[in-house]
């Protein structure tokens, strides 16, 4: 097991993200990751899991989720259905606790990584119902007359997509790192490390285009780097060659999404 | 000497609380940062909560450490010492000397350094009682900095790059989004529906007997109107109040929203489109639109004075008179302005300014503008 992060061979991360996790890690803060969608936010975690031996656990934030379901649920109407026609122990109300992320993560034995995915996509007071859990590492669960607290502390990853503010007490708890999108340099590299096999001119010009294409004015949703990962892979596979690509931009489905951007496209002659 | 960091980041508006401050101290204590490189990127992913506030952060980050030249190659046993007196010492108390002394002192210590050219040995060690080794940490980092890296770091923070992220001049649709969603106040309303766990859980404590729970979804009734002054004067700005329609259009959740057009100031109709003449009647809609109405204004409101304040050939209002009018019906309501402030000046921007309270349009110009909105729907909801 290591003690360090120091990026893995399918995501690439610069020094400084690597810094900044350490940084995360040492302290014993939640580190903050905002981004473009398709910067690698989500992979960071898995990243960091994989390359330091880590358990990973996830929690996918929904606009529904309310803070405590992250810590355990206490399954009422199992109960009582159990109480009125048999089966489990009622008496046991630990049957009847089932912990959740954040309640797995603070009870494992072992160090693990705890991303909370997304968490500006739930209520704009979520993040503040989690202060004191992510300030100790601890919570109380009244039903068992109980504190849970972490004997060793999560590395805690928090993914936003900035489609909410978060609120200021949330934000000085954390440390926090923005992913800007990769310049071109990168995105080679990351190319390299999911598609190496490709032919390098093909990969060349499409990333000429792809930049183009980010470039173009009035776009509603640009391009990210998983969906040039996708058509790189399209057009690898069609066999098509750079020059291909140099005058048209076939499989522009894979790139380009919404109906609308499709037609600006079209009017400003690109053709597919 | 982190104390000028900390001035500089304040004076950039970014609010640096004493919690983030004391992790920052930490971080440093546990040696984090061995050389201002890491020094850089460590006190801004600590100190900084938004990518808006990294140019901010790198002209303070440039402005604490510009031109200041620090003896490179600090051997690693030499950083376990200074560490060491450090602990030593114990404590984040900082005496109470003044910033301007300690600099001098620094520069001092500096010009020293340069004549012995080794590695910074001595003036490290004749540093360790004095004052400025007193600061513990702070003088720490600063001795720490390697002399070229030094250089690259303070290159690095002065390009700017984030520039276009700052909040007070850039511009994206999605930075409007989200100081627009926080015009969105929940109400309960609707049908009311029971709460299975409540009921269950109030029946229990009842010692069995039903009692039953109910709730209401929550929903949100705020009601926008997007009015947009088009063409002529606000041809330069035709982006940016693209940028905010697009950005309201695309935010779901308000019980309604309507956009509208006029060209510098309405006169009798508002268009839907000013280009293909669909027009309605603004009394027509100030009998729809309620108190409920939040109505943002959009426009350079900058015109030749005449067409505020005199009446038209077919019309005995003026333009400030239909204002005045719709501000009575939805007295909630603000203006964006897209020309800098320091154009306001202006006999008909102040005129309109003191009808509709004034903000720039700006992400932070629409959070203060959303902000003084909220404040009038808590006063409605008080009536």
């Amino acid at each position: 097991m290591q003690e360090k992060f120091t990026g893995s061979k399918s995501y690439i991360a610069d020094s400084e993200l690597l810094a900044d996790v350490n940084a995360a890690i040492v302290l014993e803060k939640p580190l903050l990751v905002r981004g473009e969608p398709g910067t690698g936010k989500t992979m960071l975690a898995h990243a960091i899991a994989e390359t330091m031996g880590r358990e990973l656990i996830t929690w996918h934030v929904k606009s529904s989720t309310q803070a405590k379901e992250g810590l355990y649920t206490y399954d009422v109407v199992q109960r009582l259905n159990d109480s009125r026609f048999g089966g489990g122990d009622v008496a046991d109300i630990r049957s009847y606790i089932k912990m959740g992320p954040l309640g797995r993560a603070f009870t494992s034995d072992t160090q693990v990584v705890l991303l909370i995915d997304e968490i500006d996509k739930a209520d704009i007071e979520f993040p503040n119902d989690l202060l004191r859990e992510l300030d100790e590492m601890a919570f109380f669960i009244p039903e068992l007359d109980e504190t849970v607290k972490a004997d060793k502390r999560p590395i805690v990853i928090i993914t936003s997509n900035a489609e909410k503010e978060l609120p200021d007490a949330f934000l000085r708890r954390c440390l926090f790192h923005y992913i800007s999108f990769p310049k071109p340099d990168r995105m080679r590299d990351i190319i390299d490390a999911h598609l190496p096999k490709l032919d390098i001119s093909l990969v060349e010009a499409a990333i000429a285009r792809f930049y183009g294409l980010r470039d173009v004015n009035g776009l509603r949703k640009k391009p990210s780097s998983s969906e040039l990962l996708d058509w790189l892979m399209v057009l690898a596979r069609s066999g098509a060659k750079a020059e291909d690509i140099a005058n048209r931009m076939p499989y522009l489905g894979t790139l380009i999404k919404r109906e609308r951007d499709l037609e600006t496209l079209k009017r400003r002659g690109i053709r597919v | 000497m982190f104390d000028l960091l900390l001035h500089n980041l304040r004076a950039q508006g970014i609010k640096v609380g004493i919690s983030e401050w004391i992790t920052f101290l930490k971080g440093l204590d546990k040696g984090l940062v061995t050389h201002l490189d890491e020094l850089y990127g460590f006190a801004r992913t600590v100190l900084c909560t938004s990518e808006a506030q990294f140019d901010g952060y790198d002209l303070a980050f440039t402005a604490t450490f510009e031109g200041v030249e620090i003896p490179p190659n600090l051997s690693d046993a030499l950083l376990d010492w200074l560490r060491k007196e450090v602990e030593a010492e114990g404590d984040l108390e900082r005496p109470d000397i003044p910033i301007e002394k300690l600099w001098e002192e620094f520069y001092k210590r500096l010009s020293e350094q340069e004549e012995e050219h080794n590695g910074g040995d001595r003036w490290i060690g004749t540093g360790g009682k004095s004052p400025f080794g007193h600061s513990g940490r702070a003088s720490h980092g600063i001795r720490v900095g390697g002399g070229s890296r030094n250089r690259s770091a303070i290159s690095v923070a002065s390009d700017r790059q984030w520039a276009n992220y700052r909040t007070d001049t850039a511009l994206q649709s999605r930075d409007f989004q989200v100081a627009l969603k926080q015009l969105r106040k929940l109400t309960p309303e609707g049908e009311w529906e029971l709460n299975i766990d409540k009921t269950i859980k109030k029946s229990c404590d009842n010692g069995g007997e039903i009692d039953f729970s109910f709730e209401r979804r929550r929903t949100n009734r705020v009601r926008l109107v997007l009015i947009m002054d088009s063409g002529g004067s606000m041809e330069p700005h035709a982006r940016l109040v693209e940028q905010l329609f697009k950005a309201a259009e695309e935010l779901k959740g308000f019980r309604s929203f309507e956009a509208w057009h006029f060209h510098n100031v309405p006169y009798g109709y508002l268009y839907k489109d000013y280009y293909s003449n669909d027009r309605s009647s603004i009394v027509e809609l100030l009998s729809q639109w309620t108190p409920q109405h939040r109505l943002v204004w959009v426009g350079d409101a900058s015109m030749a004075p005449y067409e505020l304040f005199s009446p038209t050939w077919r019309d005995s209002r003026c333009g400030l008179d239909w204002l005045k009018m719709i501000q009575r019906v939805c007295p909630y309501s603000i203006w964006l302005n897209p020309d800098p402030v320091r154009f306001w000046d202006h006999p008909t921007v102040s005129a309109i300014s003191m009808i509709y309270p004034m903000f720039p349009l700006s992400v932070d110009g629409v959070r203060a503008g959303v902000r003084k909105l909220l404040h009038a729907h808590s006063a409605t909801v008080g009536r």
